[in-house]
């Protein structure tokens, strides 16, 4: 009883602070929007016609790719507010006080996860905006695919969020953390598949690509929106909720070992 | 309440807090002065259970700081050097994380709430943004919030740093509100020796992580053995003073000279017959300064070799 309400503590203090600060939400959703409608708009327009995109338009290819972006930036950049709290103290706080470490990192997760699936949500709904107009036309939004979807996203939020703690739990200033959030974030996206067909990949790439747990992520949303997906929908839950495991479990001993 | 058996703290090569043995009592305002980087948060750290002892232990309440850490932390409550609640909650949501923190039941939780902020004064502003509050006005809430779960010991690591007097003489009366209403052990740490002085039932000095002198801050100053005369002259003659019994320690500077003597008021005629001519003379008791001086010297310090450390740490893990 006693971690719970720590763990809600926590949690009720990420929102607090997540919705007293709007520019965060508004950049967090400008981005997305700016790359579906420029960089799905405009590569769109050349390479619409060939392979999968006989039966596919561009922008709802990467519509899935886009929401992953999404919770890849968010999430993994949400471990730079426990080096804000080393910094402002707060850290020791929470530290000095009766919780469990673990329940601290579950609190976090809890928080960073909140934050980052709201703006998926209004994501959403903006897909649906643009499905309404006729932008995105080979989007199959609907409750089911729709809770797929965010199944996906929550696990995959779950293992980033977890990934951003246990680098922020070990950095000292944030400029380092934003250093190395860039380092693991770039190869995370570009090796997912989100803005392009994962089937027939040169040789030397489709390693790289197939180890990145994320492109299952992917894949799985793909197969749940547009119908087009590499491989069954439950491996590739499989996999990512393996992905999520594993990294709480790392993350617990991060946490454990963290010195303030 | 505290008690601590040989508590060591080593980082790398640099002993910070070196076998460190104290008894303090229930109830009672301890204070622990030292020069900087003398050992005294690394010792709050350790008996607040965030850093552990690399060897030696301590007991609080009657728990380990290592072995009942999780026991250690319900029965403490403490109010860091730098601020440490979140500027972008009001003072009540911090007050109430806390009590989640501590899993207080919420009819008790908003009777602290109302109790402490009555206490500091800051119930017109509780629903501010901390954003917004004076530094005076954070530490009073963090002392609040340090409160606020009936710690049995307090811990206060430099409460009144970079305040104005106004807010120093606000905390210091609701520390000693607080000592009387509700009874709690404190422990502070500062570098102020009038806050020592003025609320500490018994002080200890460390430097170089060891206890250098222990004792209620009348009996420390009364062991210097006297009053202070200040002297002030051109030719002062000295040396005959060394033959005087009543005189116990001769401090001189170019054309100023301190003096520790015995019932100084009695013997100043014969001093002044002694030395010759003088431009001033001052008498007065002496204050825990002179003995802070007495035991420490009067070298200055390297900056807190806390902060080195730190920075030290910062680049290992840099590195890694």
């Amino acid at each position: 009883m006693s971690e719970l309400k720590g763990i809600y503590a926590l949690w009720y203090r990420e929102i607090k602070v997540f919705s007293r600060e709007r520019s965060r939400i508004i950049s967090s959703i400008v981005n997305p929007i700016l790359w579906l409608l420029i960089i799905g708009g405009g590569l769109g327009s050349a390479v619409s016609f060939t392979g999968v995109f006989n039966q596919i338009d561009y922008q709802s290819f990467i519509y899935p790719g886009i929401l992953i972006q999404t919770a890849l930036f968010s999430s993994v950049f949400f471990g730079v507010y426990i080096v804000w709290d080393k910094k402002i103290d707060f850290m020791k706080e929470v530290l000095v006080s009766p919780l469990r470490r673990t329940s601290l990192f579950v609190g976090k997760i809890l928080g960073g996860s909140t934050d980052t699936l709201i703006q998926i949500i209004i994501l959403i709904c903006i897909g649906f905006v643009f499905v309404s107009v006729g932008i995105m036309p080979g989007l199959n939004l609907n409750l089911i695919s729709i809770l797929i979807s965010m199944a996906f996203l929550f696990m995959t939020t779950v293992a980033l969020v977890s990934i951003g703690l246990i680098i922020g739990s070990q950095m000292e200033s944030p400029e380092g953390f934003q250093l190395i959030g860039s380092f693991l974030i770039f190869p995370l996206f570009f090796l997912s598949g989100a803005l392009f067909p994962i089937s027939n990949l040169p040789s030397w790439l489709s390693p790289f690509i197939f180890v990145n747990p994320v492109t299952y992520a992917v894949d799985g949303i793909r197969g749940a929106l547009i119908g087009i997906s590499q491989f069954n929908i439950a491996f590739d839950f499989l996999i990512i909720s393996v992905f999520a495991i594993v990294m709480i479990l790392f993350g617990t001993y991060a946490f454990k070992k963290m010195k303030i | 309440m505290i008690s601590t058996k040989n508590l060591t703290k080593k980082f790398e090569n640099l002993t910070a807090v070196d076998n460190l043995n104290l008894e303090i009592k229930e109830g009672e305002i301890f204070g622990l002065l030292g020069p900087n980087g003398a050992g005294k948060t690394t010792t709050i750290f350790m008996l607040t259970t965030l850093k552990p002892p690399t060897s030696g232990t301590a007991t609080i309440n009657g728990y380990d700081i290592v072995k009942d850490s999780d026991k250690v932390r319900k029965s403490i409550g403490i109010v860091f050097q730098d601020p440490s609640s979140d500027e972008i909650l009001t003072g009540y949501e911090n007050l109430k994380l806390h009590g989640w923190l501590y899993d207080m039941p919420d009819d008790l939780k908003e009777r602290r709430i109302k109790e402490v902020l009555e206490l500091v004064d800051l119930t017109n502003r509780k629903d501010d943004l901390v954003k917004k509050y004076s530094g005076g006005m954070r530490r009073r809430l963090e002392l609040a919030r340090g409160l606020m779960h009936h710690p049995r010991v307090l811990f206060l690591d430099e409460p009144t740093l970079g305040l104005d007097p106004q807010s120093r003489d606000y905390i210091w009366s609701y520390i000693e509100k607080l000592a009387k209403e509700e009874k709690i052990t404190i422990v502070l740490t500062t570098h102020y020796m009038d806050e020592a002085d003025k609320l500490c039932d018994r002080l200890a000095i460390i430097d170089y992580g060891k206890i250098v002198v222990l004792g209620t801050p009348d009996d420390l100053k009364k062991e210097l053995g006297g009053d202070i005369i200040k002297l002030r002259g051109k030719s002062l003659n000295l040396e005959p003073l060394k033959n005087l019994i009543y005189v116990k320690n001769i401090a001189a500077s170019s054309d100023e000279v301190f003096l520790t003597v015995e019932d100084a008021n009695m013997h100043i005629q014969d001093i002044l017959n002694t030395v010759g001519k003088v431009d001033s003379t001052e008498i007065r008791s002496p204050t825990l300064d002179d003995v802070f001086i007495h035991y420490t010297g009067r070298g200055i310090r390297e900056d807190s070799p806390e902060g080195s450390w730190a920075e030290k740490a910062m680049h290992v893990r840099g590195k890694r």
